[in-house]
């Protein structure tokens, strides 16, 4: 029998406000343990939660950019569970009225677009984080984390592929990037993902038994865990077993997914409205203002790339993967230069320096304007290409404007006809072998002899200039 | 004179500070002296800020000294009832999980009547986590009624009854979730008011029910009680549920002018479970106000009879969550032995809470679990709407409604304590108030035969305060008595 699989995935995201959704606590992330923190996020005797608006702002514009329907009236509930990562023994959250609803997302695999629906996006706040010394005895808690503001985006059961899963998640991602919303950083938290995986007979319209697969450390890992939990689930059934409803754990080293918890126990959050709050109230007037502020979505720009400056689709997906990316590149050609060279230029020798420098583009020191007035440089015959290769990585580390470092180290192109046609003198008299070939119908031994004019003008000469001069001087000492 | 300072009204007290005729210190003084001197009866305070007190006094004579304003309740003493947020001394909810804590924070009534020159004579008395209409679930002691030492001053609040009824401070502050405010001040012979929800930031108020939770003062007269309103009501950016509605000057209120207003007297409250002398007391007052003006309606709030039942439902379901935190991780109580933090969390609470918050406590959790929301939550948030509305038809046709605060006066100590259902009966009267989130105030309407308070409680409109103070402080001037001082600390 042919299975498919039917995939679901949640995804937290933690926002990039200043302070706690919930206090004024900073959220910032690597701070010693338990110093980001005051009554409210502690949940001590006598205190109350005031909404943070920027939190609301932030939700909105995700749910905006995944085409949801914004509630213009939802609520806060409270999520009631025994832990001590809770301070008050119940979470903030979302319950029967998300922020956000009915959106979807449009993702791209082995070149068809496929639509995947978005159930809902609402907001919550994290949970402390415990900490356990190995072996037993003492447990601690950091409640830094409690309180910073979490989006829950939820997906409808459209995914059908590992593959697909991993498009949705690098999709996603991009567009939290874009909307500047999240660093998406899940090494330090800052993004989880969860898959709801289950199989059924190709064909069937009922779903089988799910699995959750949890604490995943990179989407390339949630993708081989739900390439591991088909196969599995699969096996399950064709050996005449079922598959058990429960939360997974996946082990990056052995590669597999192994049992955490039976569904069985799942708790009761006795869910209720949240008293301490009043309702959430979105209007027509703040969500339009909200969308104002929404930049040029990846695909969007991503399209407009290729018409505006001719590019192909393989370059203008790679500009435009991160935001700042597509920024500095925009930035270039807005300098007046021509788009593909500006494209070569940063996506090749540019964005090679990055990798080798770990940096990311906003780090970077060679800005746009500068780049843009190299490039300059050589389209206006100032500088020779290869002369621009050589330059730089010393705009690179050194942050230099092109023009003051051509003037300082005397790159100037040799564009002086008299002084070419003197060098070339020099190397037809000091090499007559190649000069004989040359005059003996070997076009190749012309290459060799501009090569030896450009080492000689220590690669300032004008390659154009060079070849036609050379070629003028063979002709006229024959 | 001056030895009897701790028998003046609030509005006595900041006039003669203000005015140099006496040292907030010696009001102090005085103050902390009948402390010393009736509280071994009363049981009222569960700890005495004398030294805090007096520094707080210093402060105040000090501004005046140098010419500043001292503030509109200069040198007035405040008792506060343990479910407010001090810095100063311990906030414990006279439960045995907060024993010994101390809040890092104060409440923001606290801030804004310091602010306003009032001084703080120490922690009162209440029923554990404010679940009581006795003070009896007190993990600390029993508060005794002073008008007879053998009854309770009533609850939740019964110690800031007590200590205002028993002339240790001038003014308590209480809170009220079905009439922890209302009931003792009626109980006690003294007056208390429980505001429109949103009118009093609840930031620093250890939360029992939040929807329902409203803190208010009791005072020795209706004056007083326009005094305090005038500082502590008004919006709180810490508190999302405080209302963004402008605070007038209550005293401006103060006239006695009744004629034309129409008193509602809602039907369903005149029943048999209203005893005969309670029913003369209420009718007396009524007659009071008739005189003078006051039209009668007869209006019909039709589900009253839901109350009690909406209440325990609404009110248990949120204290579920509220006392959640109270688990012996970051604070208070902890019970020590214990394997695993299941374990842990079991033992602490079940250690630590006393019979009534453990009863409420699982009640909410019942009414709350999946399979069980819709039957019980979900009904009772609809038929609290409905109540709401039936409060909402009645002012169509009347200003205010006037009720009996309470259906019998202070009952014995021990007497309703086996049987919870019995006590929750003490607020039949009270607690639709707060399930409809409008003012409510109680005062004395005299004695019974057996010398107890009898309490006539007054409801206005949503934040309409004003009518409501109108009408209590008309009966106030026209009654023809004074409470006096309470027979069991006579002379
Ligand atoms: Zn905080």
């Amino acid at each position: 029998m042919k299975y498919e699989a039917v995939i679901g995935m949640e995804v937290h995201v933690e926002l990039n406000t200043q302070s706690k959704v919930f206090c004024g606590c900073s959220t910032k992330f690597d701070a010693p343990a338990n110093t980001n923190v005051c009554p409210i996020c502690l949940g001590m005797p006598g205190v109350l939660p005031v909404i943070n608006k920027r939190a609301v702002e932030l939700s909105v514009a995700v749910g905006i950019a995944l085409n949801c329907t914004i509630s213009r009236w939802s609520k806060m509930d409270r999520k009631n569970y025994f832990y001590p990562d809770l301070a008050k023994n119940y979470q903030i959250s979302q319950y029967d009225l998300p922020l956000c609803a009915n959106g979807c997302l449009e993702i791209q695999v082995n070149g068809s677009t496929k639509r995947i629906g978005i159930t809902r996006a609402h907001l919550e706040e994290d949970t402390a984080r415990n900490t356990h010394t190995i072996g037993g005895g003492d447990s601690g808690v950091d409640f830094n984390r409690c309180g910073v503001p979490l989006l829950e985006i939820v997906t409808e059961p459209d995914i059908r592929s590992a593959e697909e899963a991993y498009a949705y998640l690098t999709s996603l991602k991009q567009i939290l990037r874009y909307l500047d919303v999240s660093d998406c950083n899940m090494e330090e938290g800052s993004l989880r993902a969860e898959a709801n995986i289950s199989i059924r007979p190709v064909g069937s319209k009922e779903f089988g038994s799910k699995t959750e697969v949890k604490n995943v450390a990179s989407f390339s890992g949630v993708q081989k865990a739900i390439d591991f939990e088909i196969a599995r689930q699969q096996q399950v059934i064709e050996g005449g077993g079922q598959v058990v409803q429960e939360t997974r754990g996946w082990d990056a080293d052995k590669g597999i997914t192994f049992s955490q918890r039976a569904k069985e126990s799942a708790h009761d959050y006795r869910y209720f409205p949240e008293p301490d709050l009043v309702p959430l109230v979105v209007d027509e007037a703040w969500e339009a203002q909200i969308a104002a502020t929404l930049p040029e979505l990846p695909r969007a720009r991503k399209a407009r790339f290729v018409s505006q400056y001719q590019l192909s689709e393989y370059d203008s997906g790679v500009l435009t993967a991160e935001r700042p990316m597509a920024d500095y590149y925009e930035t270039t050609v807005q300098c007046g230069v021509p788009a593909k060279p500006a494209a070569n230029w940063i996506m090749g020798d540019l964005q090679a320096l990055l990798t080798e420098h770990k940096l990311e583009i906003g780090a970077c020191k060679v800005t746009p304007e500068n780049l843009a007035s190299m490039i300059a440089l050589i389209e206006d015959g100032t500088i020779s290409g290869k002369i621009a290769k050589d330059l730089l990585p010393e705009l690179f580390a050194t942050g230099k404007s092109a023009k003051a470092l051509v003037e300082e180290k005397g790159l100037v192109q040799i564009s002086d006809t008299s002084e070419l046609e003197a060098v070339a003198r020099e190397i037809i008299a000091s090499n007559p072998g190649p000069v004989a070939d040359f005059r003996g119908g070997k076009e190749k031994a012309l290459g060799f002899l501009v090569g030896q004019m450009m080492k000689a003008t220590k690669g300032k000469a004008n390659p154009q200039m060079a070849n036609d001069i050379i070629r003028k001087e063979l002709a006229k000492t024959e | 004179m001056s030895n009897s300072w701790y028998e003046k009204t609030a509005l006595e007290i900041r006039d003669a500070v203000r005015a140099k005729k006496v040292s907030a210190l010696e009001v102090t003084d005085s103050c902390l002296k009948r402390i010393e001197e009736v509280d071994g009866k009363l049981l009222a305070f569960i700890d005495v800020w004398a030294d805090a007190a007096r520094k707080q006094a210093q402060a105040v004579d000090a501004k005046i000294a140098a010419g500043k304003d001292p503030g509109p309740l200069a040198g007035v003493p405040i008792g506060v009832k343990d479910v407010l947020c001090t810095k100063e001394g311990t906030t414990t909810c006279c439960s045995k999980i907060l024993k010994g804590y101390r809040s890092p924070f104060d409440a923001t009534v606290i801030e804004r009547l310091a602010e306003a020159g009032a001084v703080f004579p120490g922690k009162l008395n209440m029923d554990e986590f404010a679940m009581g209409s006795s003070t009896e679930n007190s993990s600390i002691q029993r508060t005794r009624n002073p008008w007879n030492l053998d009854c309770v001053p009533g609850g939740s609040s019964g110690g800031s009854a007590a200590a205002v009824a028993g002339h240790e401070c001038a003014v308590a502050l209480g809170s009220d979730t079905g009439g922890s405010i209302r009931q003792p001040a009626a109980c006690c012979g003294c007056v208390g008011i429980k505001p429109t929800y949103g009118r009093v930031s609840r930031y620093g108020l250890v939360a029992f029910a939040s929807s329902l939770d409203q803190i208010g003062p009791f005072t020795k007269d209706v004056t007083d009680c326009a005094l305090v309103m005038n500082t502590i009501f008004g919006r709180d950016p810490k508190d999302s549920t405080s209302a963004d509605i402008p605070v007038p000057d209550f005293t401006k209120a103060l006239t006695p002018a009744v004629k034309g207003l129409r008193l509602g007297l809602p039907k369903e409250y005149y029943t048999d479970a209203l005893g005969a002398e309670m029913r003369d007391k209420i009718q007396a007052a009524i007659k009071v106000l008739e005189s003078l003006g006051a039209e009668i309606v007869e209006v019909s709030l039709p589900h009253t009879d839901y109350a009690i039942a909406t209440y325990y439902i609404i009110c248990t379901a949120e204290a579920s969550a509220n006392l959640a935190r109270f688990d012996g991780v970051r604070y208070g109580y902890r019970a020590p032995g214990v394997a695993n933090v299941d374990e842990m969390y079991r033992k602490t609470k079940s250690e630590a809470y006393g019979h009534e918050v453990r009863r409420r406590i699982m009640l909410g959790t019942y009414v709350l679990s999946s399979g069980y929301y819709d039957a019980y939550y979900l009904k009772a948030q609809k038929v609290r709407s409905l109540i709401r509305r039936d409060f909402m038809d009645a002012f169509k046709q009347c200003d205010v409604i006037v009720t009996p605060t309470s259906p019998t006066p202070a009952f014995k100590i021990g007497e309703k304590t086996a049987d919870p259902l019995e006590m929750y009966l003490s607020d039949i009267y009270t607690i639709s108030v707060n399930l409809a989130g409008i003012p409510g105030l109680s005062m004395p309407c005299g004695l019974t035969a057996s010398g107890l308070p009898a309490g006539l409680q007054i409801m206005a409109k949503p934040f309409d305060e004003e009518t409501l103070l109108r009408v209590a402080y008309t009966y106030e001037q026209k009654r023809g008595f004074e409470m006096g001082m309470p027979a069991a600390l006579r002379g």
